[in-house]
């Protein structure tokens, strides 16, 4: 089943289109990273999901409905650019806001309470936002975002702005709504995060999807075939060929570069049987971040 | 309808809570009473010692004459005016009034004041009035001018209405003076409500814009919904701050008034005001007062206050909207958008003069222009299909005001760093979803 599906879903402005015929299925349960550089389409694609904006054209579907005007009651959203009443008591907004999600004002005040006791604050109830640091503000934005146990999540940029103390933090809680069943989708263009949290994701590019699914299955498929050894001596001369070849050789380490056939195995077993002393032996996969430049490099091309 | 409830809650409760709010609503009107008490006590209490002044009379007008005005004491005198000057020395006088031969066939005459010191300028126009009195009374007998004659020449001039098909509408010299004066009356608050409340919205809208807290909010509500709640909200605090500014001025008013008696107003001696003259202007007037047909031109002065305040706040809100986060940028849209108002209230003016102008009737035909000038043409009792006209179009306006606004605003609240013009604007009425 999956949480939220998309069916050749394109947006249009003036003569820009920034959502290309997206077709995308997130299944339930799940966190799913949506990456892409600046201006991809990720922000257009969203407000589409929040119902902030209508899509020109395709469908959209949560949770196996056509988008209606009860979604987003089930959806939590935070924005990239987000943002509070300055003047306004925290306490009072954050109802106000949680309200707005359809919550009654004594349902809304007793998880607010939960969430201000599990994170120590309750003392902020009736302070000004205003007088809160950048990095409590996020906090507050991120209780609104989720007090009404949203089913899906959207979370762009999550972690802009936030110390590693409270990245760590956020970064927990997203664990654990996800294991109560949340879905969730975490937009970002910093790939390290989305290593860490994500299991699958969607890269996008110029309004397009150009690449979907499992992160391990991604870079195994995205691996150059190289590897980093480091032994006694040096690499055997014989061993250089059509199969392997030095890529790199320094004091320490060398890379290797295994011709397409040729796999790990096939190596070390040279190497062992040469009665060279392995130190270390690496695969050297290939990080998102590059497979991101290198897949957007493409498709501008 | 739940949630625009709340939102119409939180823009009310956070402004009438807020510090400005209570400042406003509940300084400004003792602000203004206490200053007007500060002023009449001024007034009253700032020539307050009794000065006596000496008179000499050369012109024998004084016989019979009143020896006090307010705190001036006269003293008629056979010394010279040498002596006098010694009498000024030593305290005993605070002034010298020398009255020159009246000359009948000259229309002014100079009265000689010997001081150091000029009179105050109440107590000058005290001066001024008992003497020319006196004079004219002097020059009336010298000429052999008989009075009653004189009395008669000049003339009031009035014009009385005799209404020729409409007989049961009883009318007077005195209506179109009384309803054109309550015709702007009203169409000066109206004026005022709109532009003070209107900008507010402006400011409502563009500070959920540059909070960045506007995202939020539209991922729960719909941006029309929004708009609406912020509209009505505002609207309501504006109402609120009418209501307590009415009650407070009134009970201030009357309280002041109570305190400081007659003596707020110490031109008017009580004599004048029990007198038929009096009365004879005043009566006619409350009489045209009760004789407008308040009980159906109020409802319609509600009906055209939210009219005119709906139309002008949403196409606030639009503006609210287009602007970036310098509000600055957005002065020349709220110029145009100021423009029609502006022009209203002049109508307005034109329109008390000549309720019947094709100018007049148009404008308060037309929606931009009628919420000001129909209430001040209303008390002239303007025909029943004007009205009925000017209402469907201003109804018909309101929702298409609201609904292009509401085009407007949507697009417009996401759109950061783009400089919004009309072309842009315009294109933004077209965008789909």
């Amino acid at each position: 089943m999956n949480i939220l599906s998309l069916r050749n879903v394109v947006k249009r402005y003036d003569k820009h289109t920034a959502v290309n015929n997206v077709s995308l299925d997130i299944p339930k349960g799940k966190i799913f990273g949506m990456l892409g550089p600046n201006g991809a389409g990720k922000t257009s694609l969203i407000r589409m999901i929040t119902s902030i904006t209508r899509a020109d054209q395709g469908e959209i579907y949560i949770d196996g409905d056509q988008l209606n005007d009860l979604h987003p009651m089930q959806i939590g959203y935070l924005p990239e650019e987000r943002g509070l009443y300055k003047k306004m008591k925290v306490g009072e907004q954050l109802l106000y806001l949680a309200r707005l999600k359809g919550l009654e004002r004594k349902a809304a005040k007793k998880k607010l309470d939960a969430w201000l006791e599990k994170w120590d604050i309750t003392s902020w109830w009736d302070k000004k936002v205003g007088e809160l640091s950048k990095g409590m503000q996020q906090k507050v934005q991120f209780i609104a975002c989720v007090v009404h146990d949203p089913k899906l999540m959207i979370l762009d940029e999550p972690f802009s702005g936030l110390d590693p103390i409270n990245t760590n933090l956020i970064k927990d809680e997203i664990h654990e709504m996800n294991k109560k069943g949340s879905s969730i989708i975490f937009s970002t263009h910093r790939m390290e995060q989305v290593e860490q949290i994500c299991e699958e994701i969607a890269l996008i590019n110029q309004g397009q999807i150009i690449l979907e699914g499992n992160v391990d299955e991604i870079k195994n498929n995205y691996k150059s075939n190289q590897y980093r050894l480091e032994f006694d001596g040096s690499f055997p001369s014989d061993m250089v060929g059509d199969s392997f070849q030095i890529i790199h050789d320094d004091a320490s380490s060398v890379v290797i570069q295994a011709s397409e056939g040729h796999d790990s195995n096939e190596l070390l077993r040279g190497l062992l049987d040469r009665n060279i002393t392995l130190r270390s032996f690496q695969e050297i996969l290939p990080s998102l971040n590059e497979i991101f430049i290198k897949k957007v490099g493409q498709s501008n091309e | 309808m739940n949630k625009i409830n709340l939102i119409i809650g939180r823009e009310y409760w956070t402004r009438v809570k807020s510090k400005t709010f209570l400042l406003t609503t509940f300084l400004a009107p003792i602000a203004i009473i206490a200053i007007y008490a500060v002023l009449g006590f001024l007034m009253t209490r700032g020539s307050d010692k009794t000065k006596t002044i000496a008179i000499i009379d050369n012109a024998e007008i004084t016989e019979g004459m009143d020896l006090k005005r307010n705190n001036l004491i006269f003293e008629l005198t056979a010394k010279s005016l040498a002596e006098l000057k010694e009498d000024y020395k030593n305290k005993e006088v605070a002034g010298i009034i020398e009255l020159p031969p009246v000359n009948t066939s000259e229309s002014s005459y100079n009265i000689i004041f010997h001081a150091d010191k000029t009179l105050a300028i109440d107590e000058e126009s005290s001066v001024r009035s008992i003497f020319r009195k006196r004079v004219r009374d002097y020059k009336v007998k010298a000429l052999g001018i008989d009075e009653s004659q004189l009395n008669l020449i000049d003339t009031d001039i009035n014009i009385e209405p005799e209404t020729i098909t409409e007989t049961e509408k009883e009318i007077s010299s005195l209506t179109s003076i009384v309803s054109s004066g309550v015709g702007i009356a009203v169409g000066f608050i109206l004026f005022f409500v709109i532009m003070i409340f209107g900008s507010q919205v402006m400011r409502g809208v563009n500070e959920e814009k540059i909070n960045r807290i506007i995202e939020v909010l539209i991922s729960s509500v719909k941006p029309l919904e929004l708009m609406i709640g912020k509209i009505m909200g505002i609207g309501l605090v504006g109402l609120t701050q009418f209501a307590i500014w009415t009650i407070l001025l009134t009970i201030l008013g009357a309280g002041s008034m109570a305190f400081f008696g007659i003596s707020t107003s110490p031109d008017i001696p009580t004599e004048v005001l029990a007198s038929n003259e009096f009365q004879s202007t005043i009566q006619p007037v409350l009489k045209e007062l009760l004789g407008i047909n308040w009980a159906i031109i109020i409802p319609l002065y509600i009906v055209y206050f939210f009219v005119g305040y709906l139309i002008y706040s949403s196409l606030f809100a639009a503006v609210g909207a287009a602007a970036g986060d310098d509000i600055n940028e957005a002065q020349s849209l709220t110029t145009i958008v100021m423009l029609p108002l502006m022009a209203a209230f002049y109508i307005a003016f034109a329109a008390t003069r000549a309720p019947e102008s094709t100018l007049a009737v148009w404008s308060s035909i037309f929606p931009l222009t009628a919420p000001v000038v129909m209430p001040v043409r209303l008390a002239t009792g303007p025909p029943a299909w004007q009205i009925i006209a000017s209402l469907v179009a201003c109804l018909l306006f309101v929702v298409f005001m609201i609904w292009l606004a509401s085009r407007i605003y949507r697009v417009g609240i996401l759109m950061y760093g783009k400089k919004a013009n009309f072309k842009e604007l315009g294109k933004w009425i077209f965008y789909k979803g």
